[in-house]
């Protein structure tokens, strides 16, 4: 008997929601500018994880390979941003979101 | 005893989640974002994706943690400095949050009359299952993800520079 057979589809939408959520939370939340990026994966793992059950909910490989793109996605995401955020703090000191106010009019 | 683990995981990913954001040191924020991606990929293998299990704890919480870490350590931010936002500010990201939650479980409603599969292959997790997939079915965008990790290598030395002649 499979996991997905014993335990139901709603208990991990559920999950991921509340993952995603938290994620959410913490982009709105917090002001340093790694911690935001801490929720940025924090959000695509929510979806990661639904992908999965519902690939193996429908008998399809198709959402794992589409969890693999995600994460090629993310370790590219966080190379560049990771760079973006070193060079940030070289200029102006601090990884503080709100010092980054020169676009504001 | 599936479902016993079902919610143990469950709840440590939701607790380290939590905690990653409201943990003041960015060092720990870090740490407990590991403990979730192993929560995480302990339901990986609870759903016979036993692939994306090996991958998640090699990339997530092998490669991109350790980069996280390293840009903690080399931009010396492991401590308590970072000024907080205002009370309002706070006030209003927990309300967002917490409609945009109620707005998700609400359109989720209905996916508990879902039935349980009749069919499933324990098999499909597998390197050669996915393998297959991903090099018939997926090869065009494969190959892409290549063109874009040259693109995300060659922007992160750039931007890492100190001056670009």
């Amino acid at each position: 008997m499979s996991t997905i057979q014993s335990i139901p589809i709603a208990n991990y939408i559920l999950l991921s929601t509340v993952l995603f959520c938290i994620g959410v939370l913490g982009v709105l939340f917090r002001r340093n500018a790694i911690v935001i990026f801490m929720s940025v994966e924090l959000m695509l793992n929510a979806v990661n994880l639904l992908l999965v059950a519902f690939s193996s909910y429908w008998n399809d490989p198709a959402g794992q390979v589409f969890v693999f793109f995600v994460m090629v996605v993310a370790a590219a995401e966080v190379a560049v941003g990771l760079a973006i955020l070193v060079m940030i703090y070289r200029n102006t000191g601090s990884t503080d979101i709100d010092v980054l106010n020169k676009l504001k009019g | 005893m599936t479902m016993y683990l079902f919610y143990f995981l469950a709840f440590l990913a939701i607790l380290c989640g939590l905690m990653v954001i409201l943990e003041k040191n960015p060092v720990h924020s870090v740490l407990y974002l590991i403990i979730t991606f192993f929560a995480l990929a302990g339901h990986y293998l609870l759903l016979n994706a036993q692939f994306l299990f090996i991958v998640q704890i090699m990339v997530y919480a092998g490669a991109i943690m350790v980069l996280f870490l390293f840009v903690i350590m080399l931009l010396n931010l492991n401590k308590e400095t970072e000024p907080h936002k205002s009370n309002l500010v706070k006030f209003a990201a927990a309300i967002s949050a917490g409609l945009l939650l109620v707005v998700l479980v609400a359109a989720m409603k209905g996916a508990e009359t879902l039935p349980a599969p009749a069919t499933t292959n324990a098999d499909m997790g597998l390197v050669k299952n996915l393998g297959q997939v991903l090099f018939t079915q997926f090869l065009l965008p494969f190959e892409t993800a290549s063109l874009l990790f040259l693109a995300a290598m060659v922007g992160a030395v750039m931007l890492g520079k100190r001056d670009i002649k």
